[in-house]
């Protein structure tokens, strides 16, 4: 589907133009930044235990096995959402949804690059920036580097991975893209003090 | 805020993810079709609304989204203990003296 879209944006007039939501949004606070994200390829992966080895190969990343955790290779995240669930993200612009379409192995893959919009929370105080919407333990000790779980910032359904022990990944749907930007923001301003 | 232990999460997570899904371990007749009124509408409408333990399921949401089971107590609110959906229901609560 990404793939198809990207044909269709490159040859159709310019009203058929793709544009991303928030495309550029910045907002910086004494000690967090809250940033929109470029573009990204992504797939929502449900797949039995058994399809996940040939799943793994073809992806060039091995899809996690336990909670809240992440797995990440050559510009390619996969985050363990649930016990048959992941999501991939491609920041590489290699589409996973073509390399899941290889594997003869039964899973559904499903491409989500357009409904996603992922903003990163940065600096010192991202944690706390978060934390003003979102009722998860952020300590390093219970959500380390690489951590990764879906979750709820204020009223909306988002997934946090923490990239860096001072930035994170907040991936939300588009249609909420302009909430939860909103509400890091203030987050982050809160958090300044 | 609560915190509720998702046995496919394996720890504890806050409240604000999970959603009550209504009493657990109640099954659906094989022969639905030939259940009298009156069994329908036990299975259907009636539920054992306990003062005490009760046998839920809870969906963890906002999170792994699976379904599971959970003890409750009605009277303070506390979780006893949570098991996968599809676990029998457990014969030994711990802490609760019966």
């Amino acid at each position: 589907m990404a793939k198809a879209a990207a044909r269709t944006a490159a040859t159709a007039s310019p009203s058929a133009e793709r544009r991303s939501a928030l495309a550029g949004r910045t907002v910086s606070a004494t000690g967090a930044k809250v940033e929109v994200l470029p573009p990204a390829e992504r797939i929502s992966l449900r797949a039995p235990e058994a399809s996940v080895p040939a799943l793994s190969k073809a992806l060039g990343v091995t899809l996690p096995k336990q909670p809240k955790t992440s797995a990440s290779k050559g510009g390619r995240t996969a985050l363990w959402l649930g016990p048959d669930e992941w999501l991939v993200i491609d920041e590489a612009g290699k589409d996973p949804l073509a390399d899941c379409a290889e594997v003869s192995a039964l899973h559904s893959s499903v491409g989500i690059s357009h409904r996603n919009i992922a903003i990163s929370v940065t600096g010192p105080a991202a944690e706390a920036a978060i934390n003003s919407g979102c009722p998860q333990d952020l300590s390093l000790e219970a959500f380390p580097v690489g951590a990764a779980s879906r979750t709820i910032l204020g009223k909306a359904e988002i997934v946090l991975l923490r990239t860096a022990e001072d930035a994170f990944r907040v991936e939300c749907w588009r249609s909420f893209s302009d909430y939860v930007f909103t509400f890091l923001s203030e987050g982050a301003r809160d958090a300044a003090g | 805020m609560l915190l509720i232990r998702c046995p496919y999460c394996e720890e504890e997570r806050p409240e604000l993810e999970f959603r009550n899904a209504g009493e657990a371990h109640i099954a659906r007749s094989a022969n639905i079709s030939g259940e009298s009124d009156d069994d329908f509408e036990k299975f259907f409408f009636i539920r054992s609304n306990p003062k005490g333990i009760i046998y839920e399921r809870w969906r963890h949401m906002h999170g792994c989204a699976r379904f599971f089971n959970a003890v409750r107590d009605t009277v303070t609110d506390k979780f006893v203990m949570t098991y996968k959906a599809g676990e029998p229901k457990p014969s030994k609560l711990p802490g609760v003296a019966k």
